[in-house]
């Protein structure tokens, strides 16, 4: 099975970063074939970002989304964008309070408070992607928490390990809390 | 390892031996540099960043006359720059490697997004008749052997050796096995061992490629771009000049054999056969896959030595085949190439992206259900 995964947002968000440790964690830590490829603009921040994860049981070969299972948007632009590359079912992530004008379509949707926590609950803004990261885990499973949180100890700086920890957990709660609110939906993870 | 084609890249060219890079930072290319300026000193090796495009293929040339494997890394603009030291090498036969990790052009174009739209300037980018090797690799471990092949072959066959990369593969991250010593073949260049009095630089020899002395090594010798003789000084006699052009282009084309590295899949009963190189291949094996799921029998070859161009191979698809459908994100430029060599046998028709976004895979398929 492929699954195909694209993290979007603005150039600075680290959606490349959050991309990296995802298919490392699967590719590293799950042991299952993994490929990471990335498009951004020439800005050094702003702009659109996009960082796109393909994994699989199989060998991959086209290392980029365009039948994607699961679309993680942090701006309104990126959401607006990449909506039409959704396979039927997929599932949308979208921030709660840079993407206000929510799509419609045949797609499952988790409006998540991702920047807010990040700022408010975890106190760095900076550790958004990571939140990101234990939302999407908590949602698919599509890799192991260990192995989530071995690839984000492998890649943060020194010293920030706590922090990252506590972006991780904070991700996988504003999911559960979440699904609290919204009852009838559960979680896709098997 | 899960490592970006760039930093293979950089594990290849150390595993090859080289020990000496200089170049200035360009997007997409600027983590080859990057990651050999913290890795070469560890090893004794060289590394310079130098003040512009043209300097760095300048001093990768000193460098490789002293007798070490040496290599930049640029991209479009800075490989049109570098053009005429490339020529240089390609005079004085001084082995060294070009990395192109291809973004979009012309000028400064698109910097961080894709294309392969330097595939003939690599042929004839620099002015002059003269023979030269590229090479295109399409997966993470591919970059790694093929940057080994790529030293190999500038060693062996004193020539500037020019290693097509994408933003797409360069980037791109995958798994990395490295293969073991006994799986690793490394070539050095033919050196003198006659007494240094004797030398003669550019000897006619029957190898066609003369060995070469190292600068500081005790044998003394003329370098310079004007057509030389055997001594390395400047001639206008045209039966020298006659002799040397020819050896030049002879000890590329005699060796195609030992040059040629490609991979082809299912091209037994093929009729339709799909042509295609460095990143775009990716898409179209996907589209090969699909389609055989769905009975139809496509095939595809894919040439990892884009030149000298896989003449012989393209002939034989062509006689075989009804249609081949040349995959590539340029305006149609290696489509030239096919549409020559298969001579109207088969129906020739191109693929291709040329905004800064891949060929997909349905594009291809889409094509091959038309012709199908």
């Amino acid at each position: 099975m492929r699954y195909e995964i694209r993290l979007s947002g603005s150039g600075g968000q680290g959606m490349i970063l959050a991309g990296v440790i995802l298919a490392e964690a699967a590719a590293i830590y799950d042991e299952k074939n993994a490929t990471q490829s990335q498009s951004y603009g020439p800005e050094a921040r702003g702009g659109a970002s996009k960082s796109d994860v393909i994994i699989s049981d199989e060998d991959i070969d086209y290392p980029k989304a365009t039948n994607i299972d699961l679309l993680l948007a942090l701006t309104q632009e990126a959401c607006d964008k990449y909506i039409c590359d959704l396979r039927k079912k997929a599932i949308l992530i979208a921030d709660s309070f840079r993407v206000l004008k929510m799509p419609e379509g045949d797609f499952r949707v988790f409006h998540l408070p991702i920047l807010k926590t990040a700022d408010e609950v975890v106190g760095k803004a900076i550790v958004a992607n990571i939140v990101a990261l234990g939302a999407i885990v908590e949602i698919t499973g599509i890799v192991s928490r260990e192995a989530i949180e071995s690839a984000v100890m492998a890649r943060v700086p020194r010293g920030t390990e706590d922090l990252n920890r506590k972006a991780l957990t904070a991700g996988i709660n504003i999911v559960r809390q979440y699904m609290k609110d919204a009852p009838g939906d559960s979680p896709l993870a098997s | 390892m899960f490592v970006q084609g760039n930093h293979a890249c950089v594990l290849g060219a150390l595993r090859a031996g080289c020990r000496f890079f200089a170049g200035y930072p360009i997007t997409p290319s600027s983590e080859i540099m990057e990651i050999l300026a913290s890795e070469l000193p560890k090893i004794g090796g060289k590394f310079i960043q130098m003040e512009d495009e043209i300097a760095a293929m300048g001093a990768v040339i000193g460098a490789s006359l002293t007798g070490l494997k040496a290599m930049t890394a640029t991209s479009g603009p800075g490989f049109s720059l570098k053009q005429e030291n490339i020529g240089y090498a390609a005079m004085a036969e001084i082995p060294c490697v070009v990395v192109n990790v291809q973004r979009g052009g012309p000028s400064t174009g698109l910097p961080t997004q894709s294309s392969q739209a330097d595939v003939q300037q690599a042929r004839w980018g620099t002015h002059g008749d003269h023979e030269i090797i590229v090479l295109a690799p399409s997966t993470i471990p591919e970059i790694y052997t093929t940057t080994i092949w790529a030293f190999n072959y500038a060693e062996r066959f004193r020539t500037p050796v020019i290693l097509l990369l994408d933003e797409i593969i360069g980037h791109m991250r995958e798994m990395l096995k490295i293969p073991p010593d006994d799986e690793i073949e490394l070539w050095d260049r033919p050196r003198p061992e006659c007494e240094p009095g004797d030398y003669r630089p550019y000897q006619m020899v029957d190898t066609d490629i003369p060995p070469m002395a190292d600068f500081g090594s005790g044998y003394r010798y003329h370098v310079t771009g004007l057509c030389h003789d055997e001594t390395g000084f400047p001639t206008n006699d045209p039966q020298i000049i006659d002799r040397v052009m020819r050896r030049l282009t002879r000890k590329i084309s005699r060796y195609r054999d030992q040059i040629y590295r490609s991979r082809e899949s299912n091209l037994e009963g093929s009729e339709i056969v799909l042509f295609s190189y460095g990143s775009t291949a990716r898409a179209a094996k996907q589209a090969m896959d699909l389609l055989r799921r769905e009975k139809l029998n496509v095939g595809l070859f894919r040439p990892v030595t884009i030149w000298p161009f896989p003449e012989e191979q393209v002939r034989k698809i062509a006689r075989a085949s009804r249609h081949i459908i040349v995959c590539e994100a340029n305006m149609g430029q290696i489509v030239r190439e096919v549409e020559r060599i298969s001579c109207s046998q088969t129906n020739v028709h191109l693929v291709n992206s040329m905004n800064g976004e891949p060929v997909t895979p349905s594009q291809i398929m889409e094509q091959v259900k038309e012709v199908y």
